[in-house]
């Protein structure tokens, strides 16, 4: 676990350099995780120990957004202001997105040429 | 309180330990509920935790500072853990491949979607444009979202909780949506809740099925970097109409 802990840090370290160094828009974990699949694909795949570290941090994703969540109690003031906007707007948007998404992809997706549907 | 309480209580608060260990504890009791509830998305265990940590910190009159210097720890987990999805996108990178038309167009109109509706029923319904551009960020994951409601003139700390918000209510919401429109292919499910809703739509795509959590951590990633692109454009142009 501490090998591939350690590894996960090594590739976020050096996404946070890339991200600096080019001064790119996208965040240093995030580059991390491309440059990760990268070296996956060279690899020939994650060894066992790397897999069940990440599965085990990935099991409880939900629970790391809850410290930056628990920050909604800051912006009470602000939020009580313009509340309705703001609930209506990240609904209608989130609905949207994943309606749009969805449909976008379905009629897309290229289907199998033996569904034996007729002519 | 007696006087000693007191010294304890004013030493704990103080200290990293309370706010890492309620974070610990809020959580495991959501995820409780949210397990007994066959997870239903309406018991979502970021919404659970997080409302029941500002009740506890607003009675207590703990500061969120004071909370965060411990949480951190856990917040901190947030950058291996997105490195870490680097494994379930190898695993599915055939079908990944396979389905890069819709995976693309997807994205391209998931991201317009994400941004200019927000910021259309924002101006609409009123709000200040600072508002309307911490609220066009708000389908990336916080790191991202942050920087770039900074670049373009937005409040980033707003931004991080519309963010967290948005999450939330695409996790919840997302299997309606799919079953309304009969969207049943577990990696269109997972890609369009990666790009609506981030990390936490990612963790709740995960819960259901390991290929929709590893098109929606692609998803995530791809938007993330797609909208830190289009959005000093956009901004620049809504700041001019």
């Amino acid at each position: 676990m501490l090998a591939a802990l350690t590894q996960l840090l090594i590739f976020q370290l050096i996404g946070e350099v890339i991200a600096r160094a080019l001064e790119l828009p996208v965040p240093g974990p995030v580059i991390g995780m491309l440059l990760l699949f990268l070296a996956l694909g060279l690899r020939g795949g994650p060894e066992h120990e790397l897999q069940t570290t990440s599965q085990n941090l990935l099991q409880h994703l939900s629970l790391l957004f809850v410290p930056a969540g628990t920050g909604v109690m800051v912006h009470l003031h602000r939020i009580a202001d313009e509340w309705l906007a703001l609930l209506v707007s990240l609904l209608v948007s989130t609905l949207a997105t994943l309606l749009v998404t969805a449909l976008v992809m379905k009629a897309c997706q290229p289907r199998p040429a033996t569904t034996g549907e007729a002519p | 309180m007696t006087p000693r309480l007191n010294e304890i209580w004013v030493y704990l608060s103080a200290s990293p330990l309370l706010g890492l260990t309620i974070t610990l504890l809020a959580y495991q009791g959501a995820f409780a509920i949210y397990r007994r509830t066959g997870n239903n998305p309406l018991a979502n265990p970021v919404l659970i935790a997080v409302t029941g940590l500002v009740l506890l910190l607003s009675l207590t009159g703990t500061s969120y500072q004071t909370y965060f210097s411990g949480a951190q720890f856990v917040h901190f987990l947030l950058g291996p853990a997105t490195v870490a999805l680097a494994i379930p996108l190898y695993q599915q990178a055939r079908r990944v491949k396979a389905m890069l038309l819709p995976v693309l167009a997807g994205l391209l109109a998931g991201s317009l979607t994400a941004i200019l509706s927000a910021v259309a029923v924002g101006r609409l319904l009123g709000a200040s444009l600072p508002t309307q551009l911490s609220l066009a960020p708000k389908s990336v994951t916080t790191p991202i979202a942050m920087g770039i409601a900074e670049r373009i003139g937005g409040i980033p700390s707003l931004t991080a909780v519309l963010v967290i918000v948005t999450g939330i209510l695409g996790a919840v919401g997302a299997r309606y949506v799919f079953d309304a429109i009969n969207v049943r292919d577990p990696a269109i499910r997972g890609f369009a809740i990666g790009v609506a809703s981030h990390g936490i739509g990612t963790a709740r795509a995960f819960q259901v099925n390991e290929q929709s959590g590893a098109f929606a951590a692609l998803a995530m990633g791809l938007n993330g970097a797609l909208t830190a692109l289009l959005l000093p454009a956009i901004a620049h142009w809504l700041s001019i109409v």
